[in-house]
């Protein structure tokens, strides 16, 4: 498997960074380079093995679906880089 | 009395609880230190207010008799921990200017069981690296160096600005956080005691997370007994992080006898690589012989998914990133990027993350986010799933077999020169994690310990894997070694 300047350019997008497109070769080419060293997994005979969820072997615990928390709107805004009037302003999203 | 940065945990608790010297006193002597250290660039955010305030509370504490053994014990906390309006960065200039308004669980049991906090440790860009090189702040730079020559080297990655403190005796103690070795590999570079902790011996609430089932946090100490006692004030059960153990913590320190005669070590076939340093060969060697000494058995075990420990986890861990890193899009903390008239708001999370990421960041999310990507997600993640299954299995068997305890070397080379790996290709700087991966991909605890020099005079470190839940064991077999080791050296100052 082979990563393109295309697909490093799709996967940018996905992960939503903007690549210069001067910079995609090189980025294609050190995706090449891990993705080289990944494959090395398909050596392993994983046949019937399931893949893991959990390190340790513990079930979540439940607690009661109740509000617990609260009022908090000054210190939910107070790190945004755009608070306005109670929201977090962001450029318009609807046309 | 002079120089009491330098005092261990231990021993500044049994000064401060005898009367000898003062909470206040020690925080001074650390805060002096941390003024000279600027060539270091270990601490990047210095609360002496708060160090201050803290102290005098726990001198308070001290006199009524009646303070737990961190009490009026000064320490560095990585920036990765959040800290109640206290700069809180990860390394990254995407969370420029963040201050979070509430304290991580294990910040807060630490500052109630009246340790102090003296400021922000550097470390590499959301905790990925292996040189400190990555961070928005620069590299930190360790405190030893090959001989006479002063060429900068790496203290390690990602907490190496907590390896670097804690080496130079900037602190008493520092938190650190490992995903993939970023506890134990700095700590092997700088001459200290790193652990690692059960996955899920320490909450994870408030550390800004990179690789949720790998990440954990834990102490980076002066010695064996410190790893212990910081440890034990660290853990504990949290209703706040899902996947923190209900399980009692038991005195750690309490577990140091020394005696570990009967004990079975695993000496793993599989670590043996090829090109290992004849140093590091040695090194291990004389370890083993070390616990046989002291009344181990030794037994050759085989770990036999070992090689695919580190492809596994360059897909299961960048995978976790891609998703837990979408969080810093420019919208509710942190950076966000200026737009240009008639740009949306996809230019804005895309040109936000552009500048605010680092070059190792990007490259591990975007290779998450393919690894992740439709068509890929079975070839590659599930893959890498099944895998640490079988990685997992491979400790299970062996501790099935009657074993307590695995010993490694912690790192395959001493410390090398910062911009010494500038040029290779990124999976050569991934190697550096080969001995430590298999424990976070397994969950289990593991420990590293100075253990010698090598002929340029740079510390090398051994490494202990233990059961789950069994850190007290474990740092048993380490005050072991240590003891017998006899490592003492320090970094001669020339800061």
């Amino acid at each position: 498997m082979s990563i393109d300047k295309e697909t490093a350019a799709r996967v940018a997008h996905l992960a939503r960074i903007r690549v210069k497109d001067e910079d995609l070769p090189a980025l294609a080419e050190e995706f090449n380079a891990i993705l080289g060293f990944i494959e090395q997994l398909n050596e392993v005979d994983v046949e019937g093995v399931e893949p893991m969820t959990s390190v340790t072997p513990q079930r979540l615990k439940r607690r009661k679906d109740v509000v617990t928390d609260g009022n908090q709107q000054a210190s939910i805004l107070a790190n945004a880089p755009d608070a306005r009037e109670g929201f977090f302003a962001v450029p318009k999203v609807v046309e | 009395m002079t120089d009491l940065n330098k005092l261990t945990i231990a021993e500044a608790r049994d000064l401060l609880h005898k009367g000898d010297v003062t909470a206040v006193e020690l925080t001074e002597s650390c805060l002096s230190a941390i003024e000279g250290s600027n060539a270091l660039n270990a601490f990047v955010h210095n609360t002496p207010e708060i160090s201050r305030e803290q102290a005098k509370a726990a001198d308070v504490r001290l006199k009524s008799g009646d303070a737990p053994a961190m009490c009026g014990i000064p320490l560095g906390i990585k920036d990765l921990f959040c800290t109640k309006g206290v700069l809180s960065q990860a390394g990254s200039a995407i969370l420029e200017g963040f201050k979070p308004e509430y304290e991580s669980t294990i910040t807060r049991q630490l500052w109630d069981n009246g340790a102090v906090m003296l400021g922000k440790l550097n470390m590499d860009e959301f905790a990925m690296g292996s040189s400190n090189e990555t961070s928005t702040y620069g590299d930190v730079v360790n405190p030893w160096r090959r001989g006479n020559d002063d060429a900068p080297l790496t203290p390690g990655g990602s907490s190496g600005g907590s390896a670097a403190a804690v080496a130079a005796d900037l602190c008493l103690g520092a938190t650190g956080t490992d995903t993939g070795g970023s506890i134990r590999q700095p700590a092997a570079f700088t001459g200290i005691t790193g652990i690692k902790p059960t996955y899920g011996r320490c909450s994870r609430w408030g550390v800004v997370a990179f690789a949720s089932s790998l990440d954990q946090a834990g102490p980076m100490t002066k010695s064996v007994r410190d790893a212990a006692i910081m440890l034990e004030a660290m853990a504990g059960h949290d209703p706040l992080d899902s996947t923190s153990a209900d399980l009692p913590v038991p005195n750690f320190e309490a577990a140091l006898t020394g005696d570990i005669k009967g004990k079975k070590i695993g000496i793993p076939k599989e670590y043996r690589m090829d090109g290992m340093p004849a140093e590091i060969e040695k090194l291990w060697e004389d370890g083993t012989a070390m616990l046989k000494d002291a009344g181990a058995e030794i037994v050759d075990i085989s770990l036999p998914h070992t090689k695919y420990a580190l492809p596994a986890y360059y897909v299961i861990a960048p995978a976790e990133a891609s998703s837990n890193l979408a969080r810093y899009d420019g919208v509710r903390y942190g950076h966000r990027a200026t737009l240009a008239a008639g740009e949306g708001i996809d230019d804005m999370y895309e040109k936000t993350r552009a500048e605010g990421f680092g070059h190792e960041v990007q490259r591990r999310v975007m290779v998450g986010t393919y690894v992740l990507s439709a068509g890929f997600y079975d070839a590659y993640y599930n893959r890498a799933r099944r895998v640490r299954t079988l990685i997992k299995r491979d400790f299970e068997q062996v501790f099935a077999d009657g074993v307590d305890a695995i010993l490694t070397p912690a790192t395959p080379s001493a410390a090398f020169g910062l911009g010494e790996m500038a040029d290779a290709d990124p999976v050569q700087m991934y190697l550096n994690d080969v001995f430590t991966v298999t424990v976070n991909l397994a969950g289990l605890p593991g420990i590293t310990v100075p253990a010698g020099l090598d002929k340029q005079g740079l510390p090398l470190g051994l490494q202990l894997i233990g059961r789950p839940w069994e850190e007290g064991d474990l740092l048993n077999v380490a005050y072991t070694l240590e003891q017998a080791a006899g490592f003492v050296s320090k970094p001669s100052k020339w800061w």
